[in-house]
C-alpha cells in the first residue's frame, strides 16, 4: 500500500516538475534533446554507414569463400600446381578446387580489376552460388580469352557481353573477352571469373595456383585437419579457416572503425554534459518550486527520481530524434558517397542499410543513461538541500556542488595516467580509450577545487570591476564550474584531436619526404599483380636521356600469417650502411649483425602484428621456402597498413632468381627537364598505360590530398563537438545571467551603472573562459599524448611524432574566449535591462 | 545441403557436350575444333585396343546397366556410367588444366522393395591423375569413381556416392557383340551421325551394394555398351529410346530408335544375338517401339512411355519397368532429364529376359542448344 501511494507521489511529482519545466523554460529541454539526438545521431550513422559496408564486404567474402571448410592460401605470386593433386587426393579431402587470384592491371585504370581462375566443375561445389550466376556458360568460359565479368565489374568498365576487355600483362595489352555479366544478386563487388586454364595462360602465371579451397569428406574436424596440414606446407603457404579468410579485409579496418566509433560517441558524451549543464542550472532556477514540493511532503528520493527521469525523458527523446537523423544522415551517405569513410580498404559498391536493430537500441538506451545520469547529479544534490534553505534562497551553490570531493578526480586522473601504459587487447587500443575517458572525468571533478583556490589567490588588481567579477565568480564557483566545465570538456577534446591530427599530418609529410628523394616516380598500375618490367625495359628506362641514376625495387605481396592481409616485400638497392640514411627508421640493432646475415627492415605494423624484434631473425617465404633474413630495423611506413619488409634486391634475386621491377625512382641529370624525361620513358613502352610516372611533387601532393580526404570524417565530428560545447558555453553563460537577475539587481542598487554590470559580466567571462582554455589546453596536451602515442600507434600500427599546433590552437582558444564573454554580455544585457528594483524584489 | 545435386548445374552443362544424355551444344559461340576424328564405315574394333578410350573422338562413354538380386533374392536396378568429352577449345593452351577431356560419371541404383532410386554424379576435367580415360583398354575414373578391365577382362567398377556405394565385378561370358555394320552404327539419315558402337551382353556379376549405410552381397547379370562418336545426333533429333536386354536363353537384344520433333521417327537400328552367338543387325524400317503405358513423374511432371511394345524382326517383346520412378533428373540447368531403368521384357505372355529402358528427350526443356 505504502510503496504504491509513493510511486504515485513520485510520478505526481514528476507530472508537477515536468509541466512547469516546459511551461517556464520550453528552451531548454529543446537544448537538451538536441544535444543527446546530435550524439545519437552521429553515433548511429557511422555505425549504420560502417555497418552497411562492412556487411557487403563480408556477404561478398562469403559469397568467394562458399561452402569449403579449409583455404590453402599462398601469397600473390602462388605456389606450384603439384599442391593440388596432392591435396585432391588426401583421403580427408572430398573436394579441392584450385584458384588462381589475380589483380589484373586495367589499362587508364586506377584499381586492378580481382579475377579468379577457376576450375567450374570443381569451384561448383565450393561456390556454386557464384558458379550458378555462370549458368550455362561454364563450357564456354573454356575460351582461353573469356572472362565473365560480375555486373558491377561490367557497369564500372562499361562492358558488355561479347565487348573486348583490355588487360595489362607484364608490360604489354591483351584483350579478353566479356562472355556475360554475372548477376549483382549472386555477387555485388567488381570481379571477373576466367577458367583456371585460361587464367594461367593468359596471365603468364602457367604452373601456379594461390589458394586451393578444400571441403572434407563429412565428420572430419577442420580445425584439426587444418593444424595437422599446415605442417606439411611449404613455407609462405598457409591453411585457413574460411571464418579467418572472410573476416581478413575486416580484421585489418577493425581498428580504422573502432576509432570512428569512439569519436562519435565523444560527441555523444559531449551532448550528455551539455545534459548535465543544462539539468543544472535547470534545478537551480527551479529551487523554490523543489523546496515547495519537499515542504509539501514529497520525499528526498522522490525528487530525486522525479529529476532524473525528467532527464531520461529529454534522452528518450532526443534519442528517437538522434537515431531518425542518423539513419538518414546514413542512407544520404551510402547514396552520395561511397561508404568507405575514407577508408580505401572498406571501399565497396552498393552498400545498403539494414536494419541493426540490437546496436540502434543500444545509441538509443546510451542516449537516455547519458542524459539520466546527466540529470541524476544535479537532482541528488538539490534533493539534499534543507527546504527551508532553499526557500529562503539560500544554499544556490550547494545545489550543484559536487558532492565528490577532489581526491575522486585525483585518482581518475592518475588511474588514467597508468591505465594508458596497459597493452593493446585484441589489436584494440581498449586501454587508450580508458584511459581518455578517465582522464576527461577526473580533471572535470578537478575542475570545482582548483577554480576555487585559484580563484581564491587570485590578486587584488584593485581595478574595481575586475575585483568584483572575481569576488562574483567567487561566490557562484558552482555556477562558474559549470560553465568551465563545459568549455574545458568541448575544448579539450578539440585541442587532443587537432594536435594527433596535426602531429599525424607533420609526420606524413616529413616521411613523404624522406620516401621521395628522387625528382621521378614511376611503378606499374597500381596494386597490379599481373605487370612489370623486364630487365630489358629497365635498361631502356635507364639509358634515357637526362636520367641521371635509376632505383629499380620489386615489391610482392607475401603471407606471412594466413589470416592476416599480405604483407608486402620491397625489394631495393641499399646496403645497410645506407639504410639509415635511405629509410625512415625508428629503431635500429646497434652492433655487428651476425655475420653472412641477409638483413630486413620491418616496418612498424610487421613488428606489431607479428611481434618482430629488431635483431631477431626473420623467415621469409620467397619461392616456395623459407628465407632466413635479420632483422636489422623498423621502419615507418604510413602506406600499407597490413606491414611492409623492406630487403636488399641483390638478396631477393638470389632467393627467387626474379629480376623484373615495379617501381623505380628516377634523378635527373643537372639542368634537366622533368617532363622531358617523363616523356622519354613513356616511348620506351608500347603503351602508354603501361606504367604511372609522377614528379616527385606530384606524388606527394597527390598523397597529402588522400590523407586529408581520410581525416574528413574526423575533421567533422570534431567540428560538432566543438560546436556542442560552444553551444554549452553560451547557453550557460544566458542561464547564470538569468538566474543571476537578484544579484545584478542589488549591484545596480548599490550604484552600479548599467554599462558597468555588463563589463562586469564581459571580465567574469574572460576570466572564466581564459581558465578553462587554460586549463582544457593543459587537458588536451595529455589527451593528445595518449592519442598520438597509445591509440593511434595501436589503431594503426604507425608511429607519429608528436607536433603542436600552437598558432592554431591559440586562435581557437582566443575565439572560445570571446565567444564566452560574449555571450556574457550577450544575455547579460537583456538581465540588466529589467528595473532593478524589480529584479530584487523578486523572491527567485 | 552439400550433396551430389550441387554439383548438377556444372554436370548438366557438360552432359550437353556428351551427345549421350543430352545434345551437342551447337550454340557454342566459337568454332568447334576440327580436330574430331571422323566414324567411318569399314573400321571394325578391334580389341583389346577399342576397350580404351579414343581420345580424338568427341563423345565416348562406357555404360553398364544390369539387374541384382541381394542375398534375400530382392531385385536391385543399377547403372554406372562413364562419359569422356572432348571439348572444343583451343589446344594449344599449356596448362595442365587445359580441359583437353572431360570425364563425367554417372550411377544409380534402384529398390523396388523400397520404391527408392539412388544416383549421384561426378564431373571434372582430366588431368593430374585425378580424372582420366586411358587409351588401349577400358580404364576410365573421376576421383575415387572407377571402371577399369583387369587382364583376366573382368571389369572393376567402384561408385561411392549420397547414401548408397557400388562395388561391383563384372565377368564376361560372352565376345563383344558388334551393332550395326561391324560396330558401325549409322544413328541418323546423315550419314555422318554414326558411331562406333559395341555391346557385352550377360556380364555376370558379383560384389556388393550399400545402401544407406546398409551392406549387402549381391549378384546378377549386366549389360556393357561401349560407343564413341564425333557426331552421334544430327540436327533434327531431339532424343531417343533404347534398350539392352539380357534373354534368359543366352540371346541379347539391342534396340534404339532417333526421335525428331512431332513425333516423328529419324532413324532406328537393333542387334539380336541368339544363344548359339549368330548375330543379326536391322534395319530401320525392321524396328518399332510402339508405347503402352505412360507414367508422369511427380517431380518434373514429364511424362515418359515406360511401356513398351518393340519389334526387332521378328521378336515382338513387351517391356514393363521394374519400378515406374527410375527418372534422373539433374533439371537444375540444362534439363538433362532421363529415364533410365531395369525393365522385365516377355514375349507372348512369358518372361523372356531382363535389361535396362532408356528414355531421353521427354522433358520440355530437352532440345538442341
Amino acid at each position: 500500500m505504502g510503496a504504491r501511494r509513493a510511486r504515485g507521489g513520485a510520478l505526481g511529482v514528476w507530472r508537477v516538475l515536468l509541466v512547469s519545466q516546459i511551461r517556464e523554460q520550453p528552451a531548454r529541454p529543446i537544448i537538451s534533446v538536441l544535444a543527446i539526438a546530435i550524439g545519437v545521431a552521429l553515433a548511429s550513422a557511422i555505425f549504420l554507414v560502417n555497418g552497411a559496408a562492412l556487411a557487403q564486404f563480408t556477404r561478398a567474402a562469403r559469397r568467394l569463400v562458399g561452402e569449403s571448410d579449409v583455404v590453402v592460401r599462398g601469397s600473390r605470386d602462388g605456389f606450384s600446381e603439384s599442391l593440388f593433386p596432392l591435396l585432391a587426393r588426401n583421403p580427408d579431402v572430398a573436394v579441392a578446387s584450385p584458384v588462381l587470384e589475380i589483380d589484373a592491371a586495367l589499362p587508364g585504370r586506377p584499381l586492378p580489376l580481382k579475377v579468379l581462375g577457376m576450375d567450374p566443375l570443381r569451384a561448383d561445389q565450393m561456390q556454386p552460388a557464384l558458379i550458378a550466376g555462370v549458368g550455362a556458360g561454364i563450357l564456354d568460359l573454356m575460351r582461353p580469352d573469356g572472362i565473365y565479368l560480375s555486373a558491377a565489374a561490367a557497369a564500372q568498365l562499361g562492358a558488355g557481353r561479347g565487348d573486348a576487355l583490355a588487360v595489362i600483362v607484364g608490360d604489354a595489352p591483351k584483350h579478353l573477352v566479356v562472355l556475360g555479366i554475372i548477376p549483382a544478386d549472386v555477387y555485388s563487388q567488381p570481379l571477373g571469373i576466367m577458367d583456371i586454364a585460361s587464367a594461367q595462360w593468359f596471365f603468364d602465371r602457367i604452373g601456379r595456383l594461390n589458394r586451393i579451397d578444400l571441403r572434407l569428406v563429412d565428420g572430419r574436424d577442420p580445425d584439426a585437419f587444418r593444424a595437422r596440414l599446415q605442417r606439411t606446407l611449404p613455407a609462405g603457404i598457409f591453411a585457413i579457416a574460411p571464418r579467418a579468410e572472410r573476416d581478413r579485409a575486416a580484421t585489418a579496418t577493425r581498428a580504422y572503425r573502432v576509432n570512428l566509433n569512439m569519436l562519435a560517441l565523444v560527441a555523444l558524451w559531449t551532448g550528455a554534459f551539455l545534459v548535465f549543464s543544462t539539468q543544472s542550472l535547470s534545478v537551480l532556477r527551479r529551487r523554490n518550486s523543489l523546496a515547495l514540493l519537499r515542504a509539501l511532503g514529497v520525499t528526498r528520493a522522490q525528487l530525486e527520481r522525479a529529476l532524473t527521469a525528467e532527464g531520461a525523458l529529454w534522452g528518450a527523446v532526443g534519442g528517437a530524434l538522434g537515431l531518425g537523423v542518423g539513419a538518414l544522415i546514413a542512407a544520404l551517405m551510402l547514396r552520395l558517397f561511397t561508404s568507405d569513410l575514407g577508408n580505401d580498404q572498406l571501399r565497396i559498391v552498393g552498400a545498403s542499410l539494414a536494419a541493426q536493430p540490437l546496436a540502434l537500441c543500444a545509441f538509443f538506451a546510451m542516449g537516455v543513461l547519458v542524459s539520466a545520469f546527466g540529470a541524476w547529479l544535479p537532482a541528488r544534490a538539490a534533493a539534499r538541500i534543507a527546504p527551508a534553505r532553499a526557500l529562503k534562497g539560500g544554499g544556490g551553490a550547494a545545489a550543484v556542488q559536487s558532492t565528490a570531493g577532489p581526491w575522486l578526480g585525483v585518482i581518475l586522473c592518475l588511474a588514467g595516467v597508468g591505465i594508458a601504459w596497459l597493452p593493446p587487447v585484441a589489436h584494440l587500443p581498449i586501454f587508450g580509450y580508458i584511459s581518455v575517458a578517465a582522464l576527461l572525468f577526473g580533471a572535470v571533478l578537478l575542475v570545482p577545487p582548483l577554480t576555487v583556490r585559484l580563484l581564491r589567490a587570485a590578486p587584488h588588481s584593485g581595478r574595481v570591476v575586475l575585483d568584483t567579477a572575481i569576488a562574483q565568480l567567487r561566490d557562484n564557483v558552482a555556477l562558474s564550474t559549470l560553465s568551465l566545465a563545459s568549455i574545458i570538456v568541448s575544448f579539450s577534446l578539440m585541442v587532443a584531436m587537432a594536435i594527433m591530427v596535426y602531429s599525424f599530418r607533420v609526420s606524413f609529410e616529413n616521411w613523404l619526404t624522406r620516401l621521395l628523394p628522387a625528382d621521378i616516380e614511376l611503378r606499374v598500375p597500381i596494386g597490379s599483380g599481373t605487370s612489370y618490367w623486364s630487365p630489358e625495359d629497365q635498361a631502356k628506362i635507364a639509358a634515357v636521356a637526362g636520367v641521371e641514376r635509376v632505383e629499380f625495387r620489386r615489391t610482392r605481396q607475401i603471407d606471412l600469417a594466413g589470416a592476416r592481409m599480405p604483407v608486402t616485400l620491397i625489394a631495393r638497392d641499399l646496403t645497410r650502411a645506407q639504410a639509415a640514411t635511405i629509410l625512415p627508421l625508428v629503431r635500429t640493432v646497434h652492433g655487428a649483425a651476425p655475420p653472412n646475415a641477409r638483413p630486413a627492415w620491418i616496418s612498424e605494423a610487421v613488428a606489431d602484428i607479428y611481434g618482430y624484434r629488431p635483431g631477431g631473425t626473420l623467415m621469409l617465404p620467397l619461392a616456395g621456402w623459407a628465407h632466413r633474413f635479420y632483422v636489422a630495423g623498423v621502419w615507418r611506413d604510413y602506406a600499407r597498413s597490413g606491414g611492409a619488409i623492406v630487403i636488399e634486391r641483390a638478396d631477393y634475386l638470389a632467393a627467387t632468381g626474379d629480376s623484373t621491377a615495379t617501381e623505380g625512382a628516377i634523378w635527373l641529370a643537372p639542368g634537366q627537364d622533368g617532363a622531358a624525361v617523363v616523356a622519354a620513358v613513356h616511348k620506351c613502352f608500347a603503351r602508354p598505360d603501361s606504367l604511372e610516372i609522377r614528379t616527385s611533387t606530384a606524388v606527394r601532393r597527390h598523397s597529402l590530398r588522400i590523407f586529408d580526404r581520410a581525416f574528413t570524417v574526423t575533421y567533422a565530428i570534431e567540428a560538432i563537438s566543438v560546436l556542442i560545447g560552444l553551444a554549452g558555453v553560451g547557453f550557460a553563460a544566458s542561464s547564470t545571467a538569468l538566474a543571476r537577475r537578484a544579484e545584478f539587481g542589488m549591484l545596480r542598487h548599490i550604484g552600479m551603472l548599467r554599462g558597468q554590470v555588463i563589463r562586469l559580466l564581459a571580465h567574469e567571462g574572460v576570466v572564466l573562459s581564459t581558465l578553462g582554455v587554460l586549463y582544457g589546453m593543459t587537458l588536451g596536451v595529455v589527451l593528445s599524448l595518449v592519442l598520438v602515442y597509445v591509440i593511434n600507434r595501436e589503431s594503426f600500427h604507425w608511429s607519429i611524432d608528436l607536433a603542436i599546433p600552437f598558432w592554431q590552437l591559440s586562435v581557437l582558444g582566443a575565439i572560445l574566449v570571446a565567444a564566452a564573454a560574449g555571450t556574457a554580455v550577450w544575455s547579460g544585457r537583456s538581465a540588466v535591462s529589467q528595473d532593478a528594483l524589480r529584479a530584487l524584489r523578486e523572491d527567485w | 545441403m552439400r550433396g551430389p545435386s550441387a554439383a548438377a548445374p556444372a554436370f548438366a552443362a557438360a552432359l550437353a557436350f556428351c551427345a549421350g544424355h543430352a545434345l551437342p551444344a551447337a550454340g557454342a559461340r566459337y568454332a568447334p575444333d576440327t580436330a574430331y576424328a571422323a566414324v567411318m564405315p569399314g573400321a571394325v574394333p578391334t580389341f583389346p585396343a577399342d576397350y580404351g578410350s579414343h581420345d580424338r573422338f568427341r563423345t565416348e562413354w562406357w555404360y553398364v546397366t544390369g539387374w541384382l538380386k541381394t542375398a534375400s533374392g530382392k531385385p536391385l536396378g543399377f547403372q554406372i556410367t562413364f562419359f569422356r568429352t572432348r571439348p572444343s577449345i583451343w589446344r594449344e593452351n599449356p596448362s595442365a588444366f587445359s580441359p583437353r577431356q572431360l570425364i563425367i560419371a554417372h550411377a544409380a541404383l534402384g529398390d523396388p522393395t523400397r520404391g527408392r532410386l539412388w544416383r549421384d554424379q561426378r564431373i571434372a576435367r582430366a588431368g593430374f591423375g585425378l580424372a582420366q580415360a586411358d587409351a588401349g583398354d577400358t580404364r576410365v575414373w573421376i576421383g575415387d569413381w572407377k571402371l577399369a578391365r583387369a587382364n583376366d577382362g573382368a571389369y572393376h567398377a567402384q561408385v561411392a556416392g549420397a547414401h548408397f556405394s557400388l562395388h561391383l565385378t563384372f565377368y564376361p561370358t560372352q565376345p563383344p557383340m558388334l551393332n550395326g555394320a561391324s560396330g558401325f552404327s549409322r544413328k541418323g539419315p546423315d550419314p555422318e551421325a554414326a558411331s562406333y558402337y559395341y555391346s557385352i551382353p550377360h556380364l555376370r556379376v558379383g560384389g556388393e551394394v550399400v545402401r544407406s549405410g546398409r551392406r549387402d552381397a549381391v549378384s546378377g547379370e549386366a549389360w556393357l555398351d561401349h560407343e564413341w562418336s564425333s557426331a552421334y545426333l544430327d540436327r533434327g533429333a531431339i532424343g531417343w529410346d533404347w534398350i539392352g536386354i539380357n534373354l534368359d536363353d543366352g540371346g541379347a537384344v539391342m534396340a534404339f530408335r532417333i526421335r525428331g520433333a512431332n513425333g516423328t521417327v529419324r532413324w532406328a537400328g537393333a542387334s539380336l544375338r541368339d544363344s548359339g552367338g549368330a548375330l543379326e543387325t536391322f534395319a530401320p524400317s525392321e524396328v518399332a517401339f510402339t508405347p503402352l503405358r505412360q507414367w508422369k513423374s511427380p517431380r518434373t511432371a514429364i511424362s515418359y512411355p515406360i511401356e513398351w511394345r518393340v519389334r526387332v524382326g521378328a521378336r515382338r517383346l513387351t517391356l514393363r519397368p521394374l519400378m515406374d520412378d527410375q527418372e534422373n533428373d539433374a533439371r537444375r540447368s540444362s534439363g538433362a532429364i532421363y529415364w533410365e531403368g531395369a525393365v522385365r521384357a516377355s514375349e507372348h505372355g512369358k518372361p523372356v529376359g531382363r535389361g535396362y529402358l532408356e528414355l531421353t528427350g521427354y522433358g520440355a526443356p530437352m532440345r538442341l542448344r
